[in-house]
């Protein structure tokens, strides 16, 4: 532990940095996957080249990626812009499929029902699909969080200043504490941020916590069930049948 | 666009094909490497991960273990392991073979969560009444993994085994900071020597490698889908849920077309 002890500050300025450069592309992945999930549900031909286009996106490993990027946006090789616009689309790869499964467990029927009761197609969406989808997404964001955080590191080999320096140098020094150390570091925002997030969720929908606990218990909760009707399907993104993780 | 096409003009100018180049050339020997690096890790993580995902997906056992794993390994930074790891089996072997098994190691475990969540997410698919009739007609459990349960996951196990292999591609492109061979040393080498050529032109390479592999898992995806198999790959996950005959009371608003 003499390296961390003698290194704190230095530990805390890259963590903060990496918590920085993750949250960025955590929120914009999820804002832009927003209208792109949505989209998938306009017909099979829309589906089909979101999601194809989002699969291919992914296939990119991920320096190559960072790379390319100064070459198509014209920022320097060694800008951190570079990795957060590659960070975003890796998000937005994955939180894609997360908010068109969201935005398809809502069903038809409660859809027609707000119809029905005159709600524009905009209100309809943000009071009635956008909040049945919440568990869905929160799922798909909780996998966005956690592997851009895992991929933030691989950034400082185009000169990014994050917890990624601790396993470089470490490298370079032959110090098995220090890339200990950033390993830990990371693993521990990660947890944070999970955290924040089922937090979040919690207080944000506490009706999908109603209606899981319903289904524990076997029963149907009467009141929940048309709320949640269709929006609790634990399967979608959170076990995400492969979940690829990234390099 | 210019950037590209000086890239790509890097790429298949003949001084850079030619054997007994300088350091990260000549390239084609860059690319057999990364095809070994990638086909031994692959090999060794699948013949890990897939009994054990066998196991668990036909027996039922263990499944928040998979859950669990599969996320906690997503949150490893890779350049992190690789590094831990190469350091670590650095030190007991040594020289270069030390860094060869050193991310061999670590792309294997890097590999193993995609492949085991493939298997046992494959078998676990499978439906329980077609189970239930190959016990019935006498079939042994070890019959009903290989000839009922296996064939019908197929679409899913390959996926699992696409996505590792794709991981593997990825990190095998930064174990080059880690003394190892293969295209990333194309990039490494172009950042160090500030020649955006060659970083491009590695790049392009590194990604074209990872679709053309993703294309031949695709295509192998698709084959072994036969008739009553679960369906794998991209966006099935919606004509399962598709398939499902919905009760229509009245005329349908838009949304029907999709739900329906």
């Amino acid at each position: 532990m003499t390296w961390l002890w003698g290194n704190f500050p230095l530990v805390v300025d890259l963590t903060l940095n990496h918590i920085r450069l993750s949250i960025i592309p955590i929120v914009l992945g999820f804002l832009i996957a927003i209208p792109l999930g949505r989209v998938t549900l306009t017909g099979r031909f829309a589906r089909g080249t979101v999601i194809t286009a989002m699969s291919l996106l992914y296939t990119i490993p991920s320096l190559p990626l960072f790379v390319i990027l100064p070459a198509i946006l014209g920022t320097r090789v060694l800008s951190d812009t570079n990795l957060i616009v590659a960070l975003t689309i890796y998000a937005v790869a994955i939180m894609v499929r997360a908010t068109s499964d969201a935005f398809f467990s809502v069903s038809g029927e409660t859809k027609q029902a707000a119809t029905a009761m005159g709600f524009s197609a905009w209100r309809r969406f943000w009071q009635v699909e956008f909040p049945l989808a919440g568990p869905v997404m929160l799922a798909g964001l909780r996998v966005v969080s956690v592997s851009t955080i895992a991929l933030v590191s691989v950034g400082v080999l185009i000169g990014s200043e994050n917890l990624g320096y601790l396993f470089t140098n470490g490298k370079q020094r032959n110090n098995l504490e220090e890339v200990g150390v950033g390993i830990v570091a990371t693993l521990l925002i990660a947890l944070l941020f999970d955290l924040i997030l089922v937090a979040a969720g919690r207080i944000l929908m506490p009706w999908a916590r109603v209606d899981r606990a319903a289904q524990r218990r076997g029963k149907r909760a009467v009141v929940a069930a048309p709320l949640a009707a269709g929006g609790t399907e634990p399967t979608a993104a959170a076990d995400e049948v492969s979940p690829r993780g990234r390099a | 666009m210019n950037l590209f096409l000086d890239a790509i003009a890097w790429i298949f100018a003949p001084q850079n094909w030619q054997p007994g180049g300088v350091s990260p050339l000549p390239i084609q020997d860059r690319l057999l490497e990364h095809l070994l690096y990638t086909v031994v890790a692959v090999v060794i993580a699948a013949a890990i991960a897939l009994p054990l995902g066998f196991y668990i997906g036909h027996t039922g056992r263990g499944r928040q273990f998979v859950i669990g794993f599969t996320g906690a390994m997503r949150a490893l930074p890779t350049l992190g392991v690789l590094f831990f790891l190469t350091m670590v089996l650095g030190a007991l072997v040594k020289g270069n073979s030390g860094i060869f098994w050193g991310t061999t190691v670590a792309l294997v475990l890097l590999a193993i969560p995609s492949i085991l969540a493939g298997a046992y997410a494959g078998l676990e698919s499978v439906s329980r009444p077609a189970i239930d009739a190959a016990r019935s007609i006498g079939m042994t459990e070890m019959q009903i993994l290989t000839r009922v349960e296996i064939p019908l996951a197929l679409p899913l196990i390959i996926g699992g085994l696409r996505a590792g292999t794709l991981q593997v591609i990825a990190t095998a492109v930064i174990a080059s900071y880690a003394g190892l061979g293969g295209l990333g040393r194309i990039i490494s080498s172009g950042i160090g020597l500030n020649d955006y050529d060659r970083i491009l032109g590695g790049a392009i390479l590194v990604t074209a490698f990872a679709l053309v592999v993703d294309a031949l898992f695709a295509i192998v995806q698709r084959l072994t889908r036969g008739p009553g198999a679960v369906s794998g790959g991209r966006g099935n996950r919606f004509r399962r849920r598709a398939s499902r005959p919905e009760t229509v009371v009245e005329t349908p608003t838009q949304e029907r077309n999709v739900t329906a």
